[in-house]
């Protein structure tokens, strides 16, 4: 059997044993990026929402720099969370660093820009509609922006689910401020690259595989709950 | 306070330098339905739009009331040719005009509810507002403006497109909206609704108004040509413009 053939062997049988460290790194990686997405989403919803509806100074410049900062490379996330959260930054006292609330946060500012620039741009299309009416129905702002969040629900999935496929997927940030460590901060991604780096590649091609499964799987059952609301809600 | 008679001094809209409205002069009194007819391009919906304050007018003047002053901060309501609708109920849809108004969620929904049995559409409250026909979605459209009990009704062509069973149903509610104290200015292209609906009717081309006067004269000797030619259905596209 080849090297190759062998490797994908050991990993399914990780995963048929339902390895307990393989068990334990998924379980936190859900964790820490499930806890970034629900945090992105309460904070990147409304403010791409109220992006959209609101007319302020700036608001141009600052779609931009939403829209720039999907981009934002990890790594510089992960150093300046790393800065703010060591022991001389201004939340040192708080000692988080090294802790999977440390790696919540870094996630968390990934998502956001990315969950907001998204729901920014679905938001803006419909108000374009609703907004007369709304006026006219003397909507105050913070109403028409829970109305549109609301409207858009079915669509803002896309925004969730983006930023979950960035926290689940990303490196760089949870391996700064994380430091990888071994069942205290270990999550699939920086697993991965580790057992890679050791030479233990079934490991990491399991978690691989855990990784798209659960991407995959949370894609499928968005798709059939939004395919279902299409058709209730039209 | 009553924000009637509103009367408007040669009102004009310019954008980007075309004359939409060209020096509107109208008095609206306190009750009744007002028809607004006239080509296309005339400037009916953008008078609407003025009087409700969506578009802001270049020039001229709006006095509400008998003390003549700005337009008031609530009991002007439009609805449109293809109304907003949610993704949500019926229900929801109709307890939607309510929200700015200080009521609990319940109190809403049962006001709201009550309206769709006014209505007709109750057996439909759970059911989504986007899957409704186009006539249906017509009258939760009137039930969610008459719920917020509007002074003036700014309707621009409820029964566009609608079948006459459809348009049936939107002329009787727009009565019953009128019959509860609601003054009604609506625009139309049917002349047949004219003589049904209206009391009086502002015929508009060129973005003037052309005449203002009772139904039945209207019809049977129009002052204008323009209204003559329309009547005919004759007007020529110059004259539209």
């Amino acid at each position: 059997m080849s090297a190759f053939a062998a490797t994908f062997s050991e990993a399914i049988s990780l995963l048929a044993t339902f390895d307990h460290t393989v068990a334990e790194i998924v379980a936190l990686s859900l964790q820490v990026s499930g806890g970034a997405v629900v945090l992105g989403t309460l904070i990147g919803l409304p403010l791409g929402a109220c992006i959209a509806v609101g007319r302020f100074p700036g608001k141009n410049a600052l779609s931009v720099l939403i829209n720039g900062m999907m981009g934002l490379p990890s790594v510089v996330v992960g150093v300046v969370v790393y800065l703010v959260l060591s022991r001389s930054g201004p939340f040192g006292g708080f000692g988080l660093l090294y802790t999977p609330l440390a790696m919540i946060i870094a996630q968390t500012l990934l998502v956001v820009p990315l969950m907001a620039a998204i729901t920014r741009q679905v938001v803006e299309d419909v108000w374009q509609r609703y907004a007369e009416e709304l006026q006219l129905m003397r909507f105050s702002w913070w109403d028409s922006v829970t109305t549109l969040l609301y409207d858009c629900r079915h669509s803002l999935v896309v925004a969730v689910l983006a930023g979950l496929g960035r926290a689940m997927s990303e490196v760089g940030a949870v391996m700064i401020v994380g430091g990888n460590i071994d069942r205290a901060t270990r999550v699939m991604t920086t697993a991965i690259a580790l057992e890679t780096s050791k030479g233990d590649l079934a490991l990491a091609i399991a978690l691989g595989m855990v990784l798209i499964v659960i991407i995959l799987a949370l894609n499928a059952v968005a798709f059939v709950l939004r395919q279902w609301a299409m058709r209730r809600y039209g | 306070m009553t924000i009637f008679p509103l009367r408007i001094r040669d009102l004009r809209y310019r954008p980007n330098g075309r004359e939409v409205l060209a020096g509107i002069d109208l008095e609206l009194g306190d009750e009744g339905i007002t028809l607004v007819l006239g080509p296309n391009g005339a400037g009916k919906s953008v008078l609407l739009r003025a009087i409700c304050g969506l578009v802001q007018p270049s020039s001229g003047s709006m006095a509400w009331g008998a003390e003549q002053g700005a337009r008031p901060e609530h009991g002007v309501m439009m609805v449109f040719q293809r109304p907003m609708m949610l993704r949500a109920s019926v229900l929801h849809n109709a307890a939607l005009g309510l929200k700015p108004f200080d009521l609990s969620g319940r109190e809403r929904a049962r006001r709201a509810m009550a309206m769709l049995e006014r209505i007709g559409l109750a057996d439909r409250a759970g059911d989504s507002a986007r899957l409704l026909s186009g006539g249906e979605q017509q009258r939760l459209a009137l039930a969610r403006a008459w719920l917020t009990r509007p002074r003036l009704l700014l309707l621009d062509e409820p029964t566009a497109s609608l079948d006459p069973s459809a348009s049936a149903a939107v002329e009787r509610i727009i009565r019953e909206i009128r019959t509860d104290g609601t003054r009604i200015l609506m625009v139309t292209h049917n002349l047949g609704q004219a003589t049904r609906l209206g009391d009086d009717i502002v015929f508009m081309s060129g973005g003037r108004v052309c005449e203002h006067t009772a139904v039945q004269p209207f019809f049977a000797r129009p002052r204008s040509e323009e209204a003559r030619l329309f009547i005919q259905g004759e007007l020529p596209w110059r004259m539209r413009l």
